[in-house]
């Protein structure tokens, strides 16, 4: 196995030639953190919830087209991958949300210190999970 | 690095023979290492605070609506607050997910012109999409 110093001894010269010379480090040399973490998780379910922004294009344009695309896209998510879409959506959500606020607090200079943030994550991980939770129920409760 | 950056970055006299007659100001506008400023930065946090009532009003709505027929949804979409709240969601979060999917792009890839080309992609997709869901929004609230 290679040693993680010696690892991050590949750079890349400007012509594209590989050579041996310190990088600086990467995800693999740090010691994960919840803050670490959760920003990775802001970016992931950024992304997830871009595809549900694509759902959800295809539920506006199949309610302007007819009964028989609306009953299809209706269907689908109620079928059991539909509802796990679903379900996955919610909680990206919820996440995004909570997580984006945290952004804007930041952009107006508060919480900046590392312990808060390190602790404030796990209050986000948790208001996520409530919430989700609570939307899932009433979501069941509709279909 | 352009030579603008390069003066704008104080680096003036790593650039022999350029003189530049622009003031500080002038330079200091929409440079920066995208050269545009921060204007991807702001549309970004404007987005979002916009999301934060969008997004919850819409969800409470998406809630209601699950699994109604499709001439309650239409009926619904006819109301003017509802077909006006909806349209801004649906503008506002394609936009926010325009601007968040060219930072994923910009982190990721580093070969200019398969940025470019995943840039334009994205954009054409996500505007096209965002576009038939803001004209399924119309479709919905004038013909029904």
């Amino acid at each position: 196995m290679t040693d993680a110093r010696e690892a991050i001894m590949v750079g890349r010269a400007t012509d594209g030639r590989i050579v041996r010379r310190p990088l600086s480090p990467h995800l693999q040399a740090y010691k994960w953190t919840p803050s670490m973490a959760g920003s990775i998780l802001h970016r992931v379910s950024g992304v997830a919830l871009s595809a549900g922004a694509l759902m959800l294009a295809c539920w506006l344009v199949a309610a302007a087209t007819s009964d028989v695309a609306y009953d299809g896209v209706s269907s689908f998510l109620r079928s059991p991958f539909g509802v796990l879409l679903l379900l996955g959506w919610v909680a990206a959500l919820w996440y995004h949300f909570c997580a984006g606020l945290r952004h804007l607090f930041w952009d107006a200079g508060l919480g900046f210190d590392k312990a808060v943030t390190n602790r404030n994550t796990t209050l986000i991980y948790l208001a996520t999970a409530v919430l989700t939770l609570l939307t899932w129920i009433v979501l069941f409760a509709q279909l | 690095m352009t030579d603008a950056a390069k003066v704008s970055s104080g680096m003036r006299g790593a650039v022999p023979g350029i003189s530049v007659m622009r003031t500080n100001l002038g330079r200091a506008r929409g440079l920066g290492a995208s050269r545009s400023g921060t204007g991807h930065w702001w549309a970004e946090r404007l987005t979002s605070v916009a999301l934060v009532p969008l997004m919850l009003w819409f969800l409470f709505a998406a809630l209601h609506l699950a699994g109604l027929p499709r001439a309650t949804v239409a009926h619904w979409a006819t109301n003017t607050l509802n077909t006006s709240l909806l349209f801004a969601f649906v503008i506002v979060i394609f936009y926010h997910m325009q601007l968040g999917l060219q930072v994923v792009i910009d982190d990721y890839i580093h070969s200019g012109r398969t940025r470019l080309a995943a840039l334009l992609v994205m954009r054409g997709v996500v505007g096209l999409v965002g576009l038939m869901a803001a004209v399924s929004i119309l479709k919905l609230a004038f013909i029904g």
